[in-house]
């Protein structure tokens, strides 16, 4: 099976505490810890899994700049076969359409069965899996949890619902699935790993070599543009508890009391 | 302005919460829209006659093949009923997300997801409200909707009255639907979750435990503090995802629902998916070392504060107290 994963640099969230900069134009940005999305990698651990009972080979693809790099090495070096960097001055402030049809370009240039993304990365939109499935017009499966290889036409995949539960479906091949953390358990990628594929070749498109017009992507085609970031008021928020530890832990065991919260 | 339509989710014939979201949120982006809503199903005359209180007219498309909701092919069937440039909303939810991408590919449209607020519109931009980096961060979003836009709601944002005495008529689509036979994509069955050996939505007291415990080695900590209040341990979903707790023991939209007296959240950022698990309004104590988690927004009482310190402290003190 011919795998295609499409993979993000996002700010790692477990490492970073987010601030919305002082103009409100972008989060600070200098501190960042960054990585794959968590998403991503657990569908590149999946890809790997499958071409491992059933042969054929994984590809990691990124839209971004030379930075993303890194994750695309990150994820060669926990299996996958190859990366392919789509990179240009045009795809800045693309919106999601925008990364979609990039990506649609790059699916294009090869012959893939299965084509995966994570359900969501750090915007939270979820929206590229979908959008690159319509515009390949294949089938698609949101939030998959689950996939078994039924044969080289189809698979079984199990998608996560409301309530934890799983709707089961089958799927032609080829077709388009996000895919939801928890899946598998991605395997460690040590600094080691990292070194034996630091200088095998990256091939770099831009918006040339995928034949893109110029309206089609970055900011020119965007019609969802992003104006600031800022910090919601939600309300009147928690009573923060200060002073000692001592204290602290004595206003808070009198509080869980007079709720119930200690039997 | 665009004709707007929400597409309504209902389950054993009532239409679902979103329903009356939907409408308040098609009342921020045009205060004098009739908006259409949308049902697919099978036998859902009962849904659609309780929707025309609020909505001016409801489209039925009705057919045994339609008793799941396939989103593969329900998207086809819309694009075969829809107006080219409306606006069409759904939520944010599982179903939600599986349809609305592709469909304003296919419509030709933008869509905006996870969308909190709308602040209003202004000729033929809309202005929104997103958060990105897991509720960290909020921004404002502008939407060209010259050409129709998706828009998918997060499901209780949008709260509100909707709107009353609507007096709106259902009219049959099922005809303009296309074929609705299943087809790439085939829907077998839904694996309901397995109950665990603890029921946490039973539970009065829960001690919910996040990714701030860092480590599985770490979770006795939390099961001694449970046990000194005599609750029960839950957690949000990375714990679940590093398999160290079963996932009978997740509380969120894809996770359990729970209705306890006290929730005590510890090391959990508190994510909209998380707190949507959590009903019937308990205390909410979070203990969290970043100051800015939103866990505090949403919580009664917080503590900055490394749990893996704090945790055995407050369990010793509880200890003393009784």
């Amino acid at each position: 099976m011919e795998i295609l994963v499409c993979v993000k640099r996002v700010p790692d969230s477990s490492e970073n505490e987010i601030e919305v900069n002082k103009d409100g134009s972008d989060i600070e940005r200098d501190d960042l810890v960054y990585s794959v999305n968590e998403w991503d990698n657990y569908a590149v651990e999946e890809a790997i899994q499958i071409r491992d009972n059933v042969g054929g080979s994984v590809t990691v693809v990124t839209v971004g700049d030379d930075e993303s790099e890194e994750v695309l090495r990150r994820e060669m070096a926990m299996g996958a076969d190859s990366g392919v960097l789509l990179s240009d001055d045009a795809f800045e402030g693309s919106d999601g359409k925008g990364v979609a049809t990039i990506l649609k370009a790059a699916v294009e240039k090869g012959k893939y069965d299965l084509i995966m993304t994570g359900a969501q990365a750090d915007d939270g939109a979820a929206q590229v899996g979908g959008m690159l499935a319509s515009m390949l017009d294949l089938p698609y499966a949101s939030l998959v949890n689950k996939i078994e290889v039924i044969d080289d036409k189809k698979i079984k995949v199990g998608r996560e619902i409301e309530g934890g539960n799983q709707e089961m479906s089958e799927i032609d091949l080829p077709c388009v699935l996000s895919i939801q953390t928890g899946i598998n358990e991605p395997r460690y990628v040590g600094i080691r790993g990292i070194r034996k594929v630091a200088s095998v070749e990256i091939p770099t498109y831009g918006s040339s070599d995928l034949g893109l017009a110029a309206d089609a992507v970055g900011a020119a085609g965007a019609k969802v543009k992003r104006l600031d970031y800022f910090v919601p008021e939600m309300g009147e928020g928690a009573e923060m508890l200060e002073g000692s530890n001592e204290e602290i832990m004595e206003k808070l065991i009198e509080l869980l009391k007079a709720k119930g919260g200690i039997k | 302005m665009a004709q707007i339509f929400a597409y309504i989710v209902h389950k054993e014939g009532t239409p679902d919460d979103t329903a009356v979201e939907l409408r308040e949120a098609a009342k921020k982006i045009d205060s004098n829209a009739d908006v259409t809503a949308i049902v697919f199903g099978s036998g859902v005359d009962a849904v659609c006659n309780q929707l025309t209180e609020s909505y001016k007219e409801v489209w039925k498309i009705d057919n045994a093949g339609l008793a799941y909701p396939n989103a593969e092919v329900i998207r086809r069937a819309l694009v075969s009923i829809l107006p080219p440039d409306c606006i069409f909303l759904a939520p944010h939810d599982t179903f939600g997300m599986d349809l609305c991408p592709g469909l304003s590919i296919k419509l030709d449209s933008p869509q905006i997801s996870d969308v909190v607020d709308i602040e209003g519109s202004e000729g033929n931009t809309l202005k929104v409200v997103r958060q990105e980096f897991s509720g960290m961060a909020s921004t404002h979003v502008n939407c060209d909707i010259s050409n129709g836009a998706v828009i998918n709601i997060r499901p209780g944002s949008f709260q509100g009255e909707g709107v009353k005495g609507a007096g709106g008529q259902v009219v049959d689509k099922t005809g303009d639907a296309g074929d609705i036979s299943e087809s790439s994509r085939r829907y077998l069955e839904v694996v309901v979750a397995e109950v665990g050996d603890v029921d946490i939505t039973k539970s009065e007291i829960l001690v919910s435990v996040g990714r701030g415990i860092e480590d599985q080695d770490n979770l006795e900590i939390i099961h001694e503090l449970a046990e000194a209040m005599g609750g029960d341990v839950s957690c949000s979903r990375p714990i679940v995802d590093a398999k160290w707790l079963e996932k009978s023991r997740q509380v969120g939209t894809s996770g359990q629902t729970v209705k306890p007296k006290v929730y005590l959240a510890l090391g959990i950022s508190g994510s909209f998916q998380h707190m949507g698990g959590i009903k019937g309004s308990p205390f909410i104590a979070a203990v969290n070392k970043n100051p800015k988690a939103p866990i505090f927004q949403l919580a009664d009482v917080g503590v900055v504060a490394d749990i893996l310190e704090f945790v055995p402290e407050l369990t010793e003190k509880i200890g003393e107290s009784k």
